[in-house]
């Protein structure tokens, strides 16, 4: 038997009335009630998310920067102000997505990086594989000793200003997808639910108090649930679901993150040149009665697509979903998605479907 | 929220209540949407469909998961609950209230046959551990 492995915060979930489940091999909430509740408690207010079981990886030492211009798709180059973060995916040789990450710029000395936490022993050990062969003197450390708690929704910087003192100064003039450290703590104004917010990283022995203090100040625990309908509905991709090793980042939506325009060289480059893409990923909106589900068929006049990641829209109260499916698609056309036998209309739309408080479509 | 005595039960988590006429309604349990959670789709069955016993005949699907519902015995459905169209959280608000569908039984003796309010709940216990 398998034990599941534990967030710092596991106690405070249980005592919060959370409904507790394994998520990829992690002893997490999936809820403290209402997935929906929740949901709109972020868009229209805020909420605190528990994603201490992301890893922190930290790249230091002369040449990080070189180091990850060859190994990420996006390009660090982009990074020139300390703190600001960077989206990229991590490739194979193949070009095929190892995972997809965060990269905070702090020093010329070091890269901090976030990466899944179903991924985060492979990505590691790829990471360090690839340096020992084009920069041995990187140390490369992760660091589950740090808790990670995501704020996010309209009103969720004044909540953390609140319940940190001496927090607004440091982050008000954060602009968004960069970070500050404050003492050990480590505050990043990015997120995962197309709100704004910060995720936090922090001491594991601090992370109950700080969750407890903003319990204190108004601020709703959210679980993976709402979570997933809010990145979702945010067009953010999962890994796993969008993308995974067998796909590249071109069919999986991250075209933008991915440079092919510059000189420069890194892994799976040549094989994206090589390759290029006969599917690319769209968001669909049910027309018909039902939900769309992950795995789902897709048919269209250009041939056959599958949904990647679906679900019920609590924003739009309509079922929505991300689909990889013919280069010949268009937003606009309607297609079919085949569900328990019947085949019903989805449009094909361009997503996000909600940002800020507001559905898009 | 305890099972109600007068309700039978199957294994499969729906409930059915004998109406004077000899008809049985169909919903599910408090204990299945509650796993569930929030309920944002239900599509009943046809009336007029003849169903066979523990054949899925119903889908209920939450924010979470789609769930099969079946038929707790053979017969014939004679009523499908529009209501849950427009509202199917009426599931989770009140998951005894909110049925699906109704049927007309091919025998009575099937329905008298299910599980009773203390042996369903010792099928809910058995499946927590």
């Amino acid at each position: 038997m398998t034990t599941l492995k534990q967030t710092p915060l596991n106690a405070s979930h249980r005592a919060m009335g959370a409904k507790m489940v394994d998520f990829g091999g992690w002893d997490m909430p999936v809820n403290y009630g209402s997935q929906i509740d929740e949901h709109h408690q972020v868009r229209n207010d805020c909420g605190m998310f528990d994603v201490s079981h992301m890893r922190v990886v930290d790249m230091k030492g002369a040449g990080v920067r070189k180091f990850l211009r060859y190994l990420l798709a996006n390009n660090v180059d982009k990074l020139t102000m300390p703190g600001k973060a960077l989206y990229s995916a991590m490739l194979r040789p193949d070009g095929h997505v190892i995972d997809d990450l965060i990269v905070y710029f702090m020093t010329e000395e070091w890269f901090r990086i976030v990466v899944n936490a179903g991924t985060a022993d492979k990505d590691i050990a790829w990471m360090k594989a690839q340096a020992a062969a084009h920069a041995p003197a990187l140390d490369i450390a992760d660091h589950p000793e740090l808790a990670m708690i995501a704020v996010q929704g309209p009103n969720a910087r004044a909540k953390v200003w609140e319940a940190l003192p001496g927090s607004r100064e440091l982050s008000e003039g954060l602009v968004p997808f960069s970070a500050v450290e404050m003492g050990a703590m480590f505050i990043a104004r990015t997120g995962y639910t197309g709100e704004d917010g910060f995720e936090i990283m922090l001491p594991a022995k601090a992370a109950t108090f700080f969750w407890n203090t903003l319990a204190e100040k108004g601020v709703k625990p959210i679980g993976l649930g709402a979570r997933d309908t809010l990145r979702l509905e945010a067009g953010m991709n999962l890994y796993g679901q969008d993308m995974d090793e067998t796909v590249g980042p071109l069919e999986s939506g991250l075209g933008w993150t991915v440079d092919l325009k510059s000189e420069r060289d890194f892994i799976g480059k040549a094989a994206l040149l090589a390759n290029p893409p006969s599917k690319k990923l769209v968001g669909l909106v049910l027309l018909d009665r039902g939900v769309l589900r992950g795995h789902q068929h897709v048919k269209t006049a250009h041939g056959d697509g599958e949904i990647t990641s679906g679900s019920f829209s609590p924003t739009l109260e309509k079922s929505i979903a991300l689909a990889r499916v013919p280069n010949g698609v268009q937003i606009g056309d309607t297609v079919h998605v085949e569900i328990r036998d019947k085949l019903l209309n989805a449009k094909v739309v361009k997503y996000p479907f909600a940002r800020n408080g507001k559905g898009l479509i | 929220m305890s099972n109600p005595s007068n309700l039978k039960y199957t294994a499969s988590h729906e409930w059915v209540k004998t109406e004077a006429d000899g008809t049985i309604t169909v919903g599910i349990t408090q204990h299945a949407q509650e796993l569930l959670g929030d309920m944002v789709f239900v599509e009943a069955p046809a009336t007029g469909r003849k169903l066979k016993a523990k054949e899925e005949c119903a889908v209920v699907e939450s924010v979470k998961a789609a769930a099969d519902v079946y038929a707790p015995v053979s017969g014939t459905v004679t009523a499908a609950n529009g209501a849950l169209d427009s509202a199917p959280e009426a599931i989770n608000s009140d998951p005894y209230g909110a049925w699906i569908f109704k049927m007309k039984p091919d025998n009575a003796a099937d329905v008298a046959a299910l599980l009773d309010a203390t042996a369903y709940q010792a099928v809910v216990d058995s499946e927590a551990h």
